[in-house]
């Protein structure tokens, strides 16, 4: 089991969590019922060692889950050793994207490197599909090195499906960010599209 | 009794018969209340604004505006968890520690200047926000808060005093907690600081478990301090350690500001982000992940002993488990910058994943033992305090398997900074788990500190259980629908553009600001406005403690001093 985009990850980690909170509710509404009862027997019992053993499990094994199918996530951690088939490179100042290409068009399955900088604040970097829902996002934090070149905030990410994404901060960066009526001035409209997918992901 | 008189007198509070601690106790829970009210006014007031342009929607224009919809988010978590969290916890606290010591308060004095402190640290930060628009949010991002571009300076330098004002009164607390539980009198007095340390910090407990498997005898068979107090001391740690950081922070945000002010601007650039986030959140963290879990945990063991009269199953393992979730609370910080790619993996993948998921073991042993202790001990009567002690089970029992999912690096990427946090993980953590446990505690402790006065409306105590639950726990879900749907947390939306969601939010939401004037309402009634004015007015009695022959306070007692 691979979850080829983050749509597929968001629908799954909703209906778990769904029917797990169905269940934790349920579960203590029975136990509040029994409580007041005289002749409520357990229904069953749970060993100490072994609700523990559970617990463990669920802690580690949920990161072991996503280790091996989120692709995004070994992509992470070692995207400092993968050559990107496309990089772009651009900074933020005053709530500005500075040298942003118009629209930047990735062929499916392409891997491709975003590189950000911050000039003055922490902000965010985060594609969105045109139904609201996020692709991917990351911080952009403000900085220099000793050279005064500007720290990198960068991310590899692989395209599987088709779509035309809009990119906008994702983190506060004062109330600059908007119009006096509420117009996001950092959202670019269809920044990123995607071609040559087939309808359900994956190259054609 | 006519319904005037009653709203006058109350049912048969007697503040007059109230002593010095009891008073103390009342007054930090009445500003705690207060707060709570205007935090869930807040929280409506934004949830209205995300509802968006539609048709009924009562919210003014003016809340539409970013400054204005920025500062009001700003000040909705310091108020929410300083002015009436801190305040809540920390009046029943200063009460619990006395009480199952069999001590007296160290100082009422320094009590009553920690709540007043607070309230009016609190105030002044709700003051920068309101009237000069101070809005850099509670996470001070760097170099935010020394943006002064952006924000009035002398609005930043108000807010600053007034978050450095909250962290003062809580030094005073922690102050008075651990020289209560230092002082060698009355059933400690033939004790020693270090065997109330060894106690303090579960060591006691540990030893006897090992002991146990070695088959030896334990350790000690009384513990010098009772399990609760146990979880207040540990839980103090953090508290002392978040307070350093915050004012550590302040302090730098407000030398930045000073210099600002005074024409001569420092370079914000000499600050790394990155670094200043680590240690910001480490503080920080202390509180989510620190001293509200150990607290929550005492206050469970506490509540389950309270409720069913007898010893609570397995002791030991609880009180080291409480030295556990300290050390814990200490390394799992980085769970908040899983985005930030400059974070080395390391520090994602140990701190932020591995010791992070200990908090499921931890809490989830704390849910066992209290569910264990009320089994083992029923037929119980549902009172009000089983009750809310369930609903706050639940809403812990919901948000702690909801950190841990969004601790990860997989799931971060797309939950980070999304409703999802705040609704789902954060809201119904807080509301729900924290909230219903503390009005358990409420009710509890109710007869003890108002001398048996009745309750005015079983009634209206049902209803306002009812709509704090399913307010709570439907607010958050739909919030964390919307946030799966890809909705912001730090974001302003004038569209509508996640309704329905939202306006299910909303309607939740209006059920938990209902509850709060429901309650209050009902505790009015019950002690009267005569009595809630008598709760401020200086306490005939001067007793410091409760439940225990009147002694002096320690800290007027010359052969404590000496």
């Amino acid at each position: 089991m691979t979850f080829t985009n983050s749509a597929e990850l968001l629908s799954f980690h909703w209906v778990a969590y769904t029917i797990y909170s169905a269940m934790i509710i349920s579960v203590v509404a029975w136990f509040g019922y029994n409580l007041t009862k005289k002749d409520a027997k357990s229904v069953f019992r749970i060993p100490f060692y072994w609700y523990m053993a559970f617990l463990v499990a669920g802690g580690v094994g949920h990161h072991i889950f996503t280790y091996n199918t989120i692709p995004w996530v070994s992509q992470d951690i070692d995207r400092h050793n993968i050559t990107p088939d496309a990089k772009y490179e651009f900074e933020i100042e005053n709530h500005k994207w500075l040298n942003l290409p118009k629209q930047v068009v990735i062929q499916c399955g392409q891997t491709v490197e975003f590189d950000v900088h911050s000039r003055d604040l922490v902000y965010g970097f985060g594609l969105f599909r045109q139904d609201g829902s996020l692709v991917m996002q990351m911080q952009v934090n403000p900085g220099t090195d000793v050279n005064g070149i500007l720290d990198s905030n960068d991310i590899l990410w692989t395209f599987n499906h088709s779509g035309v994404f809009d990119l906008t901060s994702t983190e506060y960066s004062g109330p600059e960010q908007y119009t006096e009526d509420g117009k996001d001035l950092m959202l670019v409209k269809d920044f990123v599209k995607v071609v040559g997918c087939k309808d359900n992901g994956g190259i054609q | 009794m006519s319904y005037v008189k009653t709203l006058v007198d109350g049912t048969n509070f007697d503040h007059t018969s109230l002593n010095a601690l009891q008073k103390v106790t009342l007054r930090a829970v009445v500003m705690a209340f207060l707060f709570y009210g205007l935090v869930a006014l807040e929280g409506m007031i934004m949830r209205m604004v995300e509802v968006g342009h539609v048709p009924l929607n009562p919210i003014p224009e003016q809340f539409f505006h970013p400054e204005h919809f920025f500062s009001i988010m700003t000040v909705h978590p310091i108020v929410g968890i300083f002015g009436s969290t801190y305040q809540l916890v920390f009046g029943a606290f200063t009460f619990l520690v006395p009480y199952l010591t069999k001590k007296p308060l160290y100082s009422v004095k320094l009590a009553n200047w920690t709540w007043m402190i607070i309230t009016l640290g609190t105030a002044l930060a709700w003051i920068a926000a309101f009237v000069w628009q101070y809005a850099p949010l509670y996470t001070l991002y760097w170099p935010l808060p020394a943006d002064t571009h952006q924000f009035n300076v002398v609005g930043g330098i108000v807010f600053i005093i007034g978050v450095a004002l909250i962290m003062v009164g809580t030094l005073g607390f922690i102050y008075n907690i651990y020289a209560t539980i230092f002082a060698r009198v009355g059933i400690h007095k033939n004790k020693t600081t270090k065997e109330l340390l060894i106690s303090g910090f579960g060591i006691d407990g540990f030893l006897n478990l090992i002991n146990k498997l070695q088959g030896k005898q334990p350790y000690t068979k009384e513990p010098a301090l009772a399990l609760p107090v146990v979880a207040i001391f540990r839980g103090t740690v953090d508290t002392f350690l978040d307070a350093l950081v915050i004012l550590g922070a302040g302090v730098l945000v407000l030398v930045y500001l000073v210099f600002d002010a005074s024409g001569h601007p420092l370079d914000v650039g000499a600050i790394d982000a990155l670094l200043y986030k680590n240690f910001f959140w480490w503080g920080l963290d202390l509180v989510a992940d620190g001293l509200v879990l150990i607290y929550v945990a005492g206050s469970w063991y506490l509540l389950a002993t309270l409720i069913t009269g007898q010893k609570l199953f397995m002791e030991n393992v609880a009180r080291a488990a409480l030295m556990l979730e300290l050390l814990v609370s200490w390394m799992v910080w980085s769970h908040h910058l899983l985005g930030d790619q400059g974070q080395p993996e390391m520090m994602k993948l140990i701190s932020g994943e591995m010791v992070t998921a200990f908090e499921l073991l931890t809490q989830g042993l704390a849910l066992f033992i209290t569910l264990v202790t009320l089994w083992k001990a029923r037929p119980l009567k549902m009172t009000m305090e089983l009750k809310y002690l369930l609903g706050g089970l639940v809403g812990f029992g919901l948000a702690v398997p909801a950190a841990i999912i969004q601790a990860d690096m997989g799931m971060n990427r797309v939950l980070h900074n999304t409703q999802w946090i705040i609704g789902a993980h954060v809201h119904i953590a807080l509301i729900v788990g924290l909230y219903m446990t503390l009005y358990s505690a409420v009710y509890v402790l109710w007869p003890l500190i108002t001398n048996n006065t009745k309750i005015y409306s079983h009634k209206l105590s049902n209803a306002h259980f009812w709509l704090h639950l399913i307010g709570g726990i439907g607010m958050g879900a739909f919030m964390g629908m919307a946030g799966l749907d890809g909705m912001l947390r730090r974001h302003l939306y004038v569209d509508g553009q996640f309704n329905p969601d939202m306006i299910f939010a909303a309607m939740f939401g209006s059920m938990l600001l209902l509850a709060w004037a429901i309650f209050l309402y009902n505790i009015v009634m019950s002690v009267g406005i005569k009595g809630l004015i008598g709760i401020f007015l200086p306490a005939k009695d001067q007793t410091a403690s409760y439940g225990i022959e009147d002694e002096l306070e320690p800290a007027d007692d010359p052969a404590f001093v000496n």
